[in-house]
């Protein structure tokens, strides 16, 4: 909503600077977005009389004007204008005058000069010269009513302000002047001045016959001919100014009262052109199939919950909406039908968005329109319509079908303090409702006071008590509620020690040399498919480019991008980690209080790393590039104390034989592995990259701490090493033993695996640790020779080990 | 005749002196305190003197002998402090050179804020909470009074998704933290204090608006929760976050469906380079009685506030970080700034 300043001065008596008035709007919820000036400053720059026109006589195309700019004699300038003729009055810049930045961003100072060898004492101005518009086809031609010598500016009223607001969606009150001067009247402390509007005598006694057939749909239909209008009448300067102002482009004098009138009383009119109307006005729902040319020459298919104009040729308008093509008002028309309806919110709301459409009419109407305002809108249009076409008009016919209930809302005064927070007096609320027009009665009561109040026609945002209480605290101002410390019930929070938030998560994986990113939740379904095995994700139905179009199921490709980036940028190093949900389509996932049915949306950690494994630094051997065991090791060390398995085991993103799954508590919980090969080279990534993705539950879960009693007697290392099966995977060997070996075994550790000189191809050398001790006593050389036999006779056995000596 | 035994100590000493390695000193030590030295030499000649003579020689004798084992102590003593002085020479690093080891990763700054909002409230007792993104249309809309068609649906344009609920409408990517508000009310009583923050969506993508972001929403319910209440909790945090008492906070009528009254939060900070200038925080309010209805309560005995925030407004804010979409491209030269 937007509007010139002088406009709502006009309604509003107050001596408030527009500043001021603009912020006291703000804080009682009608934002002003924006006050912007309607035209540059024109010092210097009046308005002018083309008094006679002469031949240049070095210049076929310039001319030489006397010129009457109300100074003592008339002015000599040298004018190239094609439309510049005696008689005509247009913008003089005078001597002295300086003039809006042109295309070369410099003001244009004007100066006596010589043109072509003629003095030329000022300069006669085109609309675009003087900023006002990019019309420069010739000189702007001004009214010849407008004195000579007055400055441009107030000859135009060019000192005017646009004020824009930025409205809620309840306040729809506001979308016209006069409830903007109701907000302004009671900020200010005085009555708004509102338009006094007469009801017009009717010359005729034509109507239009009309029926609402959908009385759910359309509450009320006024309607009233005219006939023997001038559709070429011009828009008078005055209303045109106000409707630019205000954002209109003026369009022809009948739309043009009817956008006026919409912006001052807040009443949507429709003109139809009365010969193009083809039997009575039915008011009904579209049925399945019909379709309809709007005004704008948009064809619309009709879905029946949609409200329409009909008459015997189908439908001719998009209730509340939008105007048909074929009964519109053109310049053909002499006779004409006025319409100001009232149509329910709830039959208006959604559709012109389903039908991509917008307009003034459906932006007011699915808000809420004033539904006592239609008669005198009408009349207020008649009048105008009169004065500027011509024209006799009809009787008003208002047919009533089914209005809006105003049920009167109680405020308690006693809730109303309890919800703001302070003791507001009775009095203050009494004059907060009597200011905006709310008539409040104040019903006693031994249970506590009550304002009764019955909400006007054009409120539709007041329905229950908080409605009123907002009001109130509207009126009192939000920034006279003080700003209490609030006082309540205290009580520890639990703080739990077996689960690590993922902050926690994120300052270990920091420490491990990771860089947090955040990507977004939808990806290309490419990458869901290459890097995620995943043909079905979950597909957004909107999405705002087509790389958006799918909800991710693994952060991989997300990490991967990034990575791109980076090295885009020339970085030969990267590690990164991103922390956030993923989406799984699961139809047996229930809904409950945290989860939704059909789909799941677990947390996860993933980490990427690419180049080498240590930062370039001095004393190390370079550039040792990352592996796999790096990366485990980080995970390692992410979970601890909680203990990783992996099982080698292919997935679509990784390396098949440098992939595995890990396993928590023997539970799948994710996959660590190097990136395939193919999607390497399709990221167009250097060299290789690991990654690893778990559910952030095993990052977070922190096994309980029971430490044992620490043994006061010696503990024994004995080292084992044999060959084995390259096929033989360690983890089973560590995981048996650790299983089998009686509880003395403190520890089973591998630390060193060799291939090469002195051990046969296929076959690995391993060497393990083995630490044994009692909390009871010394253990004896033949209780540790006994366990270790017990170790050799595993390895052996179960695994084909050969002991080496 | 006796023995000059100064000279004797005399040359001991600068015997002692010209030596400088433990080995050369021991022999030196032989020529006069060996068996076969100077002065066990000395000590032996005694037994051929009279008895008064010989006591006072021995005398003498041993007093040479002691200050002889003294310079030879001191000596010993000097030449192992040369050795530790000279291998510390030449153990000697420069300490100016960098450390070694891994790198420092770094936590995403949005992420900081996130922390940092969560120990603000959790500080005066606010629980935290989160919940699916991807939500049904009554938890993010109709709960929170905002029913189908409703105008203020185009407040916040919303992504869909091809799945639907129960009722047959589409799932939807959340365009708030507020449905944490039903969900988390619905399984608590009151006095129910919760902050929610977690990923947004909306249909909006331009320089200043990225079609995921991230929210905080706040919820406190109890039976005097009061818009004053509001204002003192929302003011204190803002001054706690920014660290400063030195930014001004004003509350002016807004419109939410699920808020009445409803306040937008503008802040002004008095220095820096964006003093002056009001700066839209938070969207807030007393929460609407329908929406109470739908946490299950009484909505007559149980009121209380809400309010919900953008954690990149505030990060961007808090480290004068001008560009959003700096936030999202994973551009380690931005992100390891904040290590």
């Amino acid at each position: 909503m937007q509007f010139g300043e002088r406009w709502l001065r006009a309604l509003v008596d107050t001596d408030l600077p527009l500043e001021e008035l603009a912020h006291r709007l703000t804080m009682v919820g009608l934002e002003v977005e924006e006050i912007l000036p309607v035209a540059p400053p024109l010092d210097g720059v009046v308005v002018g009389r083309v008094l006679s026109v002469a031949p240049h006589p070095q210049a076929d195309r310039l001319k030489v004007c006397s010129v009457d700019a109300g100074q003592r004699a008339p002015l000599s300038i040298v004018c190239g204008a094609p439309n510049v003729s005696a008689g005509m009055m247009a913008p003089v810049a005078l001597v002295g005058a300086r003039l809006p930045p042109g295309d070369n961003g410099a003001p244009l100072l004007i100066t006596q000069a010589l043109v072509r060898g003629v003095a030329s004492q000022g300069m006669l101005c085109s609309a675009r010269e003087l900023g006002l518009s990019a019309d420069h086809g010739g000189l702007l031609v001004l009214d010849a009513a407008l004195p000579v010598g007055v400055p441009l500016t107030e000859a135009l009223g060019l000192d005017d302000r646009v004020v824009v607001l930025k409205l809620t969606p309840n306040r729809a009150d506001c979308l016209c002047l006069v409830g903007v001067a109701r907000e302004a009247a009671a900020i200010c402390g005085v009555s708004p001045r509102l338009p006094v509007v007469a009801p017009v005598p009717a010359a005729l006694e034509d109507t239009h016959p009309v029926r609402i057939s959908a009385p759910e749909g359309c509450g009320r239909f006024t309607g009233r001919v005219i006939r023997s209008v001038n559709p070429d009448a011009p828009t008078p300067a005055w209303m045109r100014e106000r409707l630019e102002r205000a954002g209109q482009r003026s369009i022809s004098a009948l739309v043009d009262v009817t956008n006026y009138v919409m912006l001052e009383l807040g009443r949507p009119l429709h003109v139809y052109d009365l010969d193009r109307l083809s039997g009575p006005i039915d008011v009904r729902f579209a049925t399945e199939g019909e379709s309809l040319e709007l005004l704008n020459e948009q064809m619309v298919r009709l879905q029946p919950d949609m409200l329409v104009i009909a008459d015997h040729s189908g439908p001719i308008g998009l209730a509340g909406i939008m105007g048909g093509n074929s009964t519109k008002a053109t310049s053909a028309t002499r006779n004409v039908f006025l319409e100001a309806a009232f149509f329910h919110p709830g039959a208006i709301s959604g559709r012109s968005r389903r039908l991509g459409l917008s307009s003034d009419a459906g932006h007011r109407f699915e808000r809420g329109v004033d539904f006592d305002n239609n008669v005198a809108g009408i009349e207020r249009a008649t009048q105008l319509i009169l004065d500027i076409c011509g024209g006799q008009a009809g009787p008003v016919v208002d047919h009533v079908a089914r209005l809006p209930v105003r049920a009167p809302v109680r405020m308690r005064v006693e809730r109303a303090r309890r919800v703001i927070g302070i003791a507001i007096a009775e009095a203050e609320m009494a004059g907060a409702f009597q200011r905006i027009g709310l008539e409040a009665r104040l019903e006693r009561s031994p249970d506590g006071d009550a304002f009764v109040v019955t909400p006007p026609s054009w409120r539709f945002d007041i329905a229950i008590e908080e409605d009123l209480i907002e009001e109130v605290a509207r009126s009192h101002g939000f920034d006279n509620i003080p700003a209490l410390p609030p006082v309540a019930q205290s009580a520890m929070l639990p703080e739990a020690e077996g689960m690590r938030s993922l902050h926690e998560v994120r300052e270990r994986l920091a420490a491990l040399d990771y860089h947090e990113v955040i990507n977004f939740s939808f990806v290309d379904a490419d990458w869901e498919r290459d890097l995620g095995g995943e043909y079905a994700p979950i597909a957004v139905r909107n999405p705002i480019a087509a790389q958006f179009a799918v909800m991710r199921t693994t952060l991989f490709g997300g990490l991967l991008s990034n990575i791109r980036h980076n090295v885009n940028r020339k970085l030969a190093r990267v590690r990164l980690f991103e922390i956030g949900r993923v989406f799984l389509r699961d139809a047996d996932a229930a809904a409950d209080d945290w989860s939704v049915a059909g789909v799941r949306q677990p947390v996860r950690v993933a980490a990427a790393a690419l180049g080498s494994a240590l930062p370039e630094q001095w004393g190390e051997q370079p550039g040792r590039a990352v592996d796999v065991f790096d990366l485990k090791g980080d995970l390692e060390a992410l979970l601890a104390p909680a203990v990783v398995a992996v099982e080698g085991q292919a997935h679509a993103a990784l390396h098949p034989g440098r992939s595995g799954r890990v396993l928590v508590d023997g539970v799948p919980r994710g996959w660590i592995g190097e990136l395939h090969p193919r999607w390497q080279r399709m990221f167009e990534l250097p060299s290789p990259v690991m990654l690893f993705e778990v559910d952030a539950e095993v990052c977070q879960k922190v096994p309980e701490k029971r430490p044992a009693e620490l043994s006061r007697f010696p503990s024994v290392r004995r080292d084992l090493a044999v060959l084995v099966d390259e096929s033989v995977a360690v983890g089973s060997i560590l995981a048996t033993l650790r299983g089998s070996l009686p509880d003395r075994v403190e520890q089973v550790e591998l630390f060193d695996v060799y291939r090469g000189k002195g051990v046969a191809e296929g076959r690995k050398s391993l060497a393990f640790r083995v630490l044994l001790q009692d909390t009871q006593k010394t253990l004896t050389d033949a209780e540790v020779d006994e366990t270790m036999d017990l170790a050799v006779s595993i390895l052996q056995d179960r695994f084909g080990c050969q002991l080496r000596q | 005749m006796s023995p000059d035994l100064e000279a004797i100590v005399a040359e001991a000493r600068s015997a002692f002196a010209v030596v400088s390695d433990p080995a050369a000193l021991e022999q030196v030590k032989a020529r006069f305190l060996g068996k076969s030295g100077v002065i066990p030499h000395l000590l032996k000649g005694l037994g051929g003197l009279a008895p008064e003579e010989r006591r006072e020689s021995g005398a003498r004798i041993n007093a040479a002998k002691s200050e002889v084992e003294l310079l030879l102590a001191a000596r010993r003593e000097a030449i192992a402090e040369e050795t530790m002085q000279s291998r510390l020479r030449e153990e000697s690093l420069d300490m100016t050179l960098p450390g070694r080891g891994r790198g420092r990763g770094s936590v995403h700054p949005v992420m900081l804020t996130w922390r940092r909002v969560e120990s603000i409230f959790r500080s005066v007792g606010f629980d935290v909470a989160d919940g699916p993104e991807i939500e049904t249309d009554w938890h993010n809309f109709t709960a929170l009074n905002n029913p189908l068609d409703h105008p203020a649906r185009s407040m916040q344009d919303t992504f869909y998704v091809d799945v639907e609920d129960e009722q047959g409408l589409p799932l939807l990517l959340r365009t708030h933290t507020s449905p944490m508000q039903v969900r988390y009310a619905r399984g608590h009583t009151p006095p129910i204090k919760v902050i929610a923050p977690g990923r947004t969506y909306r249909v909006d993508s331009d320089a200043t608006h990225s079609p995921m972001f991230h929210q905080v929403e706040g919820l406190w319910i109890g039976e005097n929760v009061s818009f004053a209440d509001l204002k003192g909790v929302y003011t204190d945090f803002l001054h706690r976050f920014f660290e400063t008492d030195r930014l001004e906070v004003r509350f002016r009528p807004s419109y939410f469906p699920f808020t009445e009254p409803s306040a937008e939060i503008d802040m002004k900070f008095s220095s820096g380079p964006l003093a002056g200038r009001w700066l839209e925080i938070s969207g807030s309010g007393q929460v609407h009685p329908a929406v109470v209805r739908n946490f299950g309560l009484d909505a007559e005995r149980h009121i209380g506030f809400a309010f919900g925030s953008g954690l990149e407004r505030l990060t961007m804010l808090r480290y004068g970080v001008q560009d959003l979409r700096l936030f999202f491209e994973g551009d380690l030269r931005f992100l390891r700034q904040f290590a």
